[in-house]
């Protein structure tokens, strides 16, 4: 290729700013989703206490009803599409390649538009408070000037219909909720494609599908549902997008449209959204519990296909979100069967980790903790959630404080937990030191104090009878007391992230030297020295087994106990010098400017299309599309690695 | 989309990493025509709409025609792949062409069947099963358009270049891919839209 086609000089630089905007590195990249996806935690985070003190007591006048609706619906939809799912693929990105012993993914630009997409997504969802409007809706009551606060997307993270349509929801901010997510969702679809193949094709030798970790055949699992769920949201959200800036009548009741018709989409992706929060943490949880119980995984064969399980039917129970809408008595009845049934593959995986700690030399680390605090409050809500299934009961419970107790102790009890215990057990592999395990401790316990505290009285308050998305209650209502604990509960969690932060960012400048193998683990990702090198493995691994690592390191004695091989510490050494220092120079992709080009060009066309109906809304539509036109062709006529001094002439055909 | 394996890993499957992920992207396309086709078939019969209906201005003859000329761009597109295998660059580049300007053709029906139709008093606006009419035939004109321009860039690389590297090759076959896929959803939306009363 020679350099008169190309746009811009090949980015060479690989450490700095410029290293991080153009890396194609999927470590880094991953580094990138994880500070990205902690950074809206606490957004959201503090969007969920500002929540809880408008709650604390009856009739709370921190809130405004517009900054209400604006805080509980910012909070739902950026801790499902810019945390969890983020901070998953924070560890599919960092991860994956390590454990299945590959030097990247499969398409290594491609990973790093995936992540310049959401970044820009993001940003653009988040630019709402700066340029967001809201107006009053036809017969609607909030018809208040909206503070900045309270100029972001109302309409909940469902966004049902027709809520969603101009005449009720009028002003901007449900263009930015419905683009932005259309952004963020284009952002998960490609990275599914390229993360499917790259587990499919690019394992080490050796390294047979049922070979796999467990995490990699979660994120298999969950890039399958990725890949079949994101576009039926696509397709409801350009509809939304159609309604509301181009005048369709999808949901236009007067019309012909149907509302259910926005729930049976929303629900058919968000069902199986659910268990892409949920199976990446199984997969984490599923890592760390054998590690710390010194045992094997029990029943890996039946861990794995039982998270497939989940994942075949996660698309056949949505309608359980929809027993109060009205639908028939035999769809009802169906999907509530169905919806039992996923209770069985969950419950043998609680099984098999309670199997695998059963007996085992348990290590309490901070990472254990979290793993079996996971455990414990997932089952409690995959218990509850068990109640909803039962659809009379469901009728009781529907949109009451006991829902929410339920998917916030799945999605926090489950996924945030599984998601810490993962941020501590491969701390030392990201950093190369260790984190303070003191204080590591003490955010796990005040997280799980402040998280039952939290979520617990919410049972409660909801078979009381208070609604959700409620923005006061009365005094006489007599739900006051375990508010307060709720809110109390609230802001020791938000304490315990403080400690996580100051632990994160203390020791992995100051902690003690991990090495590559500190736990003494079982996964390719130990075999590597901490921090991985650039190109990951100096030699590309040879797998014989399942925990692999562990058997070269451990043989059993007669009665079926680990005995560590005499062998073991020189092989760990010697892994680590070999490591550091491969016999031939490795040739990696070169970084690329335009994944970053892309991210931001479609975050023009998103603000184009919000703003349509002015010349200048045109104009910057205009110049996302060329914007991403140019860098395409640019990145066609990139070739993906630079071909290195000695062979310049080669490559040209 | 070049990103080619590293040099020692090997493709596990044994299948290339790109075409593996164009099924991957394809399965994707599955669902979001599959969600638009639903779509429309909730809201097709609807009685109590504001008139008229799509069904009522089908010109079945009409696109009948336009959908055998893409179902015959599907044939060359195979044509160019086979000359492609016997390394006859001239035909490829002819073949790709056809196919292309037969897309053209099917686009330039779809644009005047969408024209008469608003002439005849259906738009977006008119109501909700136009507004599936519309969303779903237009995501997939799109889809033919971008297919076209996928097309015309190989047609403009093989000639620059003097004929298409096994490297591009490869981005024929997968072109062809998408290609069969916009077919075969086609074939779909052309029976189970319009002639399904």
């Amino acid at each position: 290729m020679t350099a008169a086609t190309t746009i811009f000089r090949r980015p060479k630089t690989t450490s700095g700013f410029w290293g991080w905007v153009t890396t194609i590195d999927h470590k880094k990249i991953g580094i990138m989703y994880g500070y990205t996806a902690f950074f809206f935690l606490i957004m959201g985070g503090l969007e969920a206490l500002l929540l809880r003190l408008q709650l604390a007591g009856p009739e709370g006048q921190i809130l405004s009803q517009a900054e209400y609706n604006a805080m509980f619906t910012m909070h739902g939809t950026t801790m499902v599409f810019l945390v969890v799912m983020p901070m998953s693929a924070a560890f599919m990105n960092y991860l994956l390649p390590l454990m299945i012993g590959a030097r990247d993914v499969a398409f290594p630009r491609l990973n790093a538009l995936s992540f310049w997409i959401f970044l820009f997504g993001g940003i653009f969802l988040y630019s709402t408070f700066l340029f967001g409007t809201t107006g009053a809706p036809e017969g609607g009551f909030l018809a208040e000037e909206a503070s900045r606060l309270g100029s972001a997307p109302n309409g909940g993270w469902f966004g049902y219909a027709p809520n969603t349509e101009p005449q009720f929801s009028p002003g901007t901010v449900l263009d930015y909720w419905s683009i932005g997510l259309q952004i963020i969702g284009l952002a998960s679809l490609m990275s599914s494609v390229n993360l499917i193949t790259t587990i499919f094709n690019l394992r080490a030798k050796g390294m047979r599908l049922l070979r796999m970790p467990v995490f990699a055949w979660m994120s298999l699992v969950v890039n399958f549902l990725l890949m079949f769920s994101i576009p039926i949201i696509a397709v409801a959200l350009f509809m939304i997008t159609f309604d509301r800036q181009f005048g369709s009548q999808f949901f236009q009741t007067a019309n012909g449209g149907d509302p259910i018709l926005w729930q049976h989409l929303f629900w058919l992706f968000g069902h199986p959204e659910v268990y892409i929060l949920i199976l990446p943490a199984m997969g984490i949880v599923s890592e760390v519990l054998p590690v710390f119980s010194r045992k094997p995984l029990f029943g890996y064969a039946a861990v794995v296909f039982a998270g497939a399980a989940i994942g075949f039917l996660g698309f056949g129970v949505w309608a359980h979100h929809m027993f109060s809408s009205g639908i028939s008595p035999v769809a009802q009845a169906a999907f509530g069967l169905s919806t039992m049934t996923i209770a069985i593959p969950t419950g043998i995986k609680i099984f098999n980790w309670l199997g695998t700690m059963w007996m085992g030399r348990l290590q309490f680390t901070t990472p254990m903790l979290f793993a079996i605090g996971f455990v414990a409050m997932f089952t409690i809500g995959g218990l509850s959630g068990v109640t909803h299934s039962i659809v009379p009961s469901d009728w009781q419970q529907t949109d009451t404080y006991y829902i929410v107790a339920h998917f916030h102790y799945v999605l926090f009890g489950g996924a945030i937990f599984g998601i810490f215990a993962g941020l501590y057990y491969w701390f030392p592999k990201l950093t190369g030191r260790m984190y303070s395990e003191r204080l590591g401790k003490w955010h796990f316990w005040l997280m799980f104090l402040g998280f039952n505290l939290t979520f617990a009285p919410m049972h409660w308050l909801g078979l009381q009878g208070m609604v959700r998305r409620t923005w006061q209650y009365a005094a006489d209502m007599n739900l006051g007391p375990w508010n307060m604990a709720v809110t109390i509960g609230a802001f020791i969690i938000a304490g315990s992230i403080l400690i996580f932060m100051w632990n994160w960012t203390v020791s992995r400048r100051r902690g003690a030297e991990a090495g590559i193998d500190p736990w003494d683990a079982r996964t390719l990702e130990w075999t590597i020295p901490s921090p991985p090198p650039e190109y990951n493995f100096a030699e590309i691994p040879t797998v014989t087994s399942l925990d692999d690592f562990w058997h070269r390191k451990y043989s059993e004695d007669e009665e079926g106990r680990a005995v560590r091989r005499e062998e073991a510490g020189t092989l760990v050494a010697d892994l680590e010098y070999r490591g550091n220092n491969p016999e031939k120079p490795i040739h990696l992709p070169s970084p690329s400017y335009f994944p970053i080009l892309i991210g931001i060009s479609i975050m023009l066309i998103g603000y184009g299309i919000v703003y349509n109906s002015f010349a200048w809304g045109i104009a910057l539509l205009a110049a996302g599309v060329l914007g991403t036109a140019t860098s395409f062709i640019g990145w066609a006529q990139e070739p993906a690695e630079e071909p290195a001094e000695e062979e310049t002439d080669g490559e040209e055909h | 989309m070049a990103d080619l394996a590293h040099t020692d890993e090997h493709e596990t499957l044994g299948v290339d990493n790109r075409k593996l992920a164009m099924w991957g992207f394809l399965a994707s396309e599955f669902m979001f025509f599959g969600a638009l086709i639903s779509t429309y078939l909730l809201y097709k019969g609807r009685a109590g709409m504001p008139p008229p209906y799509p069904r009522d201005l089908y010109d079945i003859p009409f696109t009948s025609i336009s959908s055998f000329v893409l179902l015959m761009s599907s044939l060359t597109m195979v044509m160019a792949h086979n000359a492609l295998t016997r390394k006859d660059q001239a035909n490829v580049r002819t073949w790709l062409l056809a196919t292309a300007m037969l897309g053209m053709v099917f686009i330039g029906g779809q644009v005047y069947e969408f024209s008469t139709f608003v002439q005849e008093g259906m738009t977006m606006r008119t109501n909700a099963a136009a507004s599936g009419f519309y969303l779903l035939t237009g995501f997939h004109g799109t889809h033919v358009l971008v297919g076209i321009i996928m097309l015309l860039s190989l047609f403009g690389i093989s000639r620059r270049q003097g004929g298409l590297s096994e490297a591009k090759g490869l981005n024929l076959e997968l072109v062809g891919l998408y290609w069969h896929f916009v077919d075969i959803i086609w074939i779909v939306i052309f029976t189970v839209v319009y002639l399904i009363p």
